[in-house]
């Protein structure tokens, strides 16, 4: 009886032996991963530029209330640069802030965190780039700068496809802020905060 | 009397070898399994080489520039978005014209063709994730890219296995961050004890209940 034990322990082992192969058959198994379908900016063999996102057809424009004429997609009503926010934009501080987050990403590289010019691509290369503190832009009104943001002017390229209208609208709003912190009359603030002024901080 | 058919070390011989085999069936369980979490399989911490050098120490690191800057979708979409040719070209149209490095580039803008980067972060296509609301609920860039402003060639920093995902839904609080840090990548998660950190959770009504580690939270 001692003798047969091995053997049936064996036979039991030899029963079990296609186990293994299951992990072979597990590592094979991709088809999940790799499902037939496309995701953001997959490469495609079907289409001629070889993307799998595909522009919208030349010429289309959203159905419904979009208006791509509108102040708040422009800057200009009826061909005129509009003075005065769009009425969809709250002027706030939430506004103000946003503006900041999204002028320092996006515009400071070149314009410089206070908006004079003096950022580091423009440090770094043979460019100028204008400063915003003068008078012509201090009273231009400001969907100049939206139709700039959006479309670009000279040698700036147009950001109208990177930042969402409402965003062009903070950073607006955010460079009026900009240019009065450059240009403020001292007498304008408060004796507390002339105080400090005149103390250096 | 037939002869002998086993030896006298035949006992001895099968045990030997049932262990030995035993062993040997654990060592290539373990050997595979070390396979699957090691860089050779995850690719974690391997850089890949690019149609175009480009260096996140540099842009981000030296010159400052915010993640949003190039993945300008990162905010409102599912994708981050990998940056047009035209993005690169807002600033090398000016700077670095007629660098050689960058042919791949203008050639690009110039052809309306599109660069095809090596993808480093690559999920399985069973798995949704979704860039907005992770930057949204205080998760920072760094917390899944690592030092991305320390990198020349990026690399994956992480192995991305489901369990580091679910280490994170289990209990937000070990990674989470004040929404005005998101984008700093020298951020520091320790750098706020983990009180203000589970508070955070609470005050960005991240759900707590489990429904962060549904199947379908992240299955679809």
């Amino acid at each position: 009886m001692a003798k047969a034990a091995p053997n049936r322990t064996i036979s039991r082992l030899a029963r079990l032996a296609w186990l293994p192969l299951l992990l072979i058959l597990s590592a094979c198994h991709i088809d999940m991963y790799d499902q037939a379908k496309y995701k953001s900016n997959q490469p495609s063999d079907f289409f001629q530029d070889g993307r799998a996102m595909r522009p919208p057809v030349p010429n289309t424009v959203s159905m419904g209330t979009f208006n791509p004429s509108s102040a708040l997609l422009t800057g200009k009503l009826d061909g005129q640069l509009v003075t005065d926010l769009p009425a969809e934009i709250t002027l706030d501080a939430n506004l103000l802030a946003r503006g900041r987050t999204v002028f320092n990403a996006y515009c400071a590289p070149c314009h410089g965190l206070l908006g004079n010019g003096q950022g580091v691509i423009a440090f770094r290369g043979p460019l100028v780039v204008p400063s915003y503190h003068n008078d012509r832009l201090r009273t231009i009104p400001i969907g100049y700068f939206f139709d700039v943001a959006t479309n670009g002017i000279n040698r700036m390229y147009g950001y109208g496809g990177r930042i969402s209208p409402e965003d062009r609208w903070a950073v607006v709003a955010y460079i009026r802020a900009l240019q009065l912190s450059q240009n403020a009359d001292v007498t304008s603030l408060t004796p507390e905060d002339q105080v400090k002024v005149e103390a250096g901080e | 009397m037939p002869a002998q058919i086993f030896s006298r070390n035949a006992n001895a011989n099968l045990r030997v070898a049932l262990i030995g085999i035993t062993l040997l069936l654990f060592g290539i369980v373990a050997a595979l399994i070390g396979l699957y979490l090691s860089p050779w399989y995850t690719e974690q911490g391997v850089a890949k080489a690019q149609p175009v050098p480009f260096s996140h120490a540099h842009h981000v690191t030296q010159l400052k520039i915010d993640c949003r800057y190039c993945h300008n979708t990162v905010e409102r979409a599912a994708t981050a978005g990998f940056p047009a040719t035209e993005t690169c070209m807002s600033c090398h149209s000016q700077i670095w014209t007629t660098s050689p490095l960058l042919q791949t580039v203008r050639d690009s803008y110039k052809n309306d063709t599109t660069i095809v980067w090596n993808r480093i972060y690559d999920l399985p296509a069973f798995v949704y994730f979704n860039h907005s609301i992770h930057v949204a609920k205080g998760i920072g860039c760094t917390t899944c890219h690592g030092q991305i402003g320390a990198m020349p060639l990026t690399y994956k920093a992480q192995p991305l296995y489901m369990g580091w995902c679910l280490g994170c839904h289990r209990d937000p609080a070990q990674n989470i961050r004040p929404r005005d840090q998101v984008f700093n990548v020298d951020y520091k998660v320790d750098s706020l004890p983990l009180a203000d950190r589970q508070q955070l959770v609470i005050d960005y009504k991240i759900p707590t209940d489990g429904r962060l580690t549904n199947c379908y939270t992240c299955h679809r």
